[in-house]
């Protein structure tokens, strides 16, 4: 037992590990360990077109659905908390759906859809698709920070003769705002690692990273999705860290 | 006098409607964009199996004889059943661990997390590099010289069962863990202080008191197994063909009312199953840990 832990987390992180320092090999092909280190993968990445327009485009989609996921979540949830109980229920049902939901019904019912409105092969079919796989991720994590919320504050404000809408910039927002700020988090992440609807929607000029990634995997190892992989590990897991600690930190 | 009243009366009311509203007019713009870009969308590619070439179950009917879907949805479901006794079998003892106090439990949710929030793509990437014909273990296993040729693994079911399970097995660490956590510490010690075997404790009070988890974690990891279709793409053969797959396939050859078939298939057992688990367990609690 007391050795079984550490090997099952020893071969959890491990492959991850092995990539990371694989993106930093000198040689031309993936032997581990490397015989050398350096950074011409990364030079490799940061000289193909291809490589940063696609991730340009996967930032591009990732901030526009953190916006609108964001913005629709942070209202739905606080309105869900207060519906009668019948329709609170049929509005978290179809909001939370697309947690379980898989995800290949999601992207073929969209690219049915989308390609007769010729949004296939546009940022914005992207980013309208992403939009309602993120969205759960916002209404639970602002769902939680309200269900903390001390309510009697905003009475008190606006007993206090404050409107509601000051009320809710002054006294909800601020106090909800790690809530709200976690769930952009996990909107972006959604968007930006996102493959299954991207393979349908990206068609052949909305082509995002991991998309890229995927069309590269299939012909050959090349080191250079190592890079990329490590830097968009470098972009997500940091947030993440802190998301985590300041959850920890305040209980 | 009635017509000074009925003004002040009428903007109370109104008054009093416009708060009952608030909550529903947040609500609306949300749920009015997820029919339109989601849910009329879904539904309406799902009907086109009963809707062509006519309104018809045939397409249904053609189904069950189908050797090919019996066959997908065969391997499909053997290996969510495998991953999910995989992630049971190696997550349980981790989320013990995670549930002690202590800075070990605090490393090893560390070390829990990072892989959970590497993209699937990238640690499917990972698996393929580490299983390849000159990938790592080979390549270690001929150097230790435990092999003379290098072992097939990638492009096997082996490959998927790995990589599937190192995937999905912070889903079942996580609420296990969960739920470890608020055990009563002192029911441990009242019955070590009575006279308990450490593994009596564990058989009649920690296994018992985690089973909300448990089942919490079997289901996430039996419903997102069910719907992979990255993961065995990449390192599976082509005998591990799985439902989504065939549906991607089957998309690709404009062949819509077979996928919406199998859509609606797939749709139907992954329901069936949660309605299963929640008569059974009452989990509505695992959808919340499925936040990240």
């Amino acid at each position: 037992m007391r050795l079984v832990v550490p090997l099952i987390l020893l071969v959890m992180i491990a492959p991850i590990v092995v990539v990371i320092v694989l993106s930093f090999s000198s040689a031309g092909y993936l032997t581990f360990p490397p015989p050398a280190f350096g950074v011409r993968w990364y030079q490799a990445y940061l000289g193909s077109r291809d490589w940063l327009a696609a991730t340009a485009l996967s930032i591009e989609v990732a901030i526009a659905v953190v916006v609108l996921a964001t913005v629709l979540g942070t209202l739905a949830a606080m309105g869900l908390a207060r519906l009668p109980a019948m329709a609170r229920l049929l509005a978290a049902g179809l909001i939370l759906s697309p947690l379980i939901m898989p995800v290949i019904i999601v992207a073929i019912g969209l690219y049915y859809a989308f390609a007769r409105f010729g949004l296939v092969g546009t940022p914005l079919g992207l980013v309208l698709a992403h939009t309602c796989l993120a969205v759960p991720f916002v209404v639970t994590s602002v769902g939680a920070s309200l269900a903390r919320l001390d309510r009697r504050l905003e009475m008190a404000s606006l007993g206090l003769g404050a409107t509601p809408l000051g009320t809710f910039r002054q006294v909800t927002l601020p106090l909800i705002l790690p809530g709200v700020l976690v769930g952009a988090l996990f909107a972006f992440i959604t968007s930006f690692d996102e493959l299954v609807v991207a393979l349908f929607l990206s068609g052949a000029d909305a082509v995002t990273l991991p998309r890229r990634m995927w069309e590269d995997l299939r012909y050959a190892l090349d080191p250079t999705i190592a890079a990329v992989s490590t830097l968009t590990i470098a972009v997500t897991v940091p947030p993440l860290l802190w998301a985590h600690w300041s959850r920890r930190r305040s209980g | 006098m009635s017509e000074a009243v009925a003004p002040t009366s009428l903007s109370a009311k109104l008054t009093f409607n416009w708060r009952a509203l608030t909550p529903l007019l947040l609500v609306a713009p949300l749920v009015l964009f997820l029919l339109v870009f989601y849910a009329f969308p879904v539904m309406a590619m799902l009907l086109r199996s009963v809707a062509e070439p006519t309104w018809t179950l045939s397409n249904y009917v053609a189904l069950s004889g189908d050797s090919v879907f019996l066959h997908v949805f065969w391997t499909t479901l053997r290996t969510a059943i495998a991953v999910t006794a995989g992630c049971l079998l190696l997550g349980f003892p981790v989320a013990l661990t995670l549930a002690r106090p202590g800075r070990t439990a605090s490393i090893a949710l560390i070390v829990v997390l990072l892989p959970f929030w590497t993209s699937i793509l990238v640690r499917s990437y990972a698996w393929m590099v580490l299983l390849g014909r000159h990938g790592l273990l080979n390549e270690a296993l001929l150097t230790a010289g435990a092999i003379d040729r290098p072992l097939r693994i990638l492009n096997t079911s082996i490959a998927v069962h790995i990589a599937m399970i190192h995937i999905l097995l912070p889903y079942m660490i996580l609420p296990i863990a969960n739920v470890l956590r608020q055990i009563d510490p002192s029911l441990a010690r009242a019955a070590l202080g009575l006279g308990a075997t450490p593994f009596r404790v564990f058989r009649e009070i920690v296994l018992p008191l985690s089973m909300p988890g448990v089942a919490a974690g079997v289901l996430l990891v039996f419903v997102l197994s069910l719907g992979f279709y990255i993961t065995p793409a990449l390192v599976g053969g082509p005998r591990d063909m799985t439902v989504s797959m065939l549906i991607a396939q089957q998309v690709d050859q404009l062949n819509w009312p077979y996928a919406a078939c199998l859509s609606t298939a797939l749709l139907v057992v992954t329901l069936a199953i949660m309605a299963l688990f929640q008569f059974a367990f009452g989990v509505g609690r695992a959808l919340r840990v499925a936040e990240r």
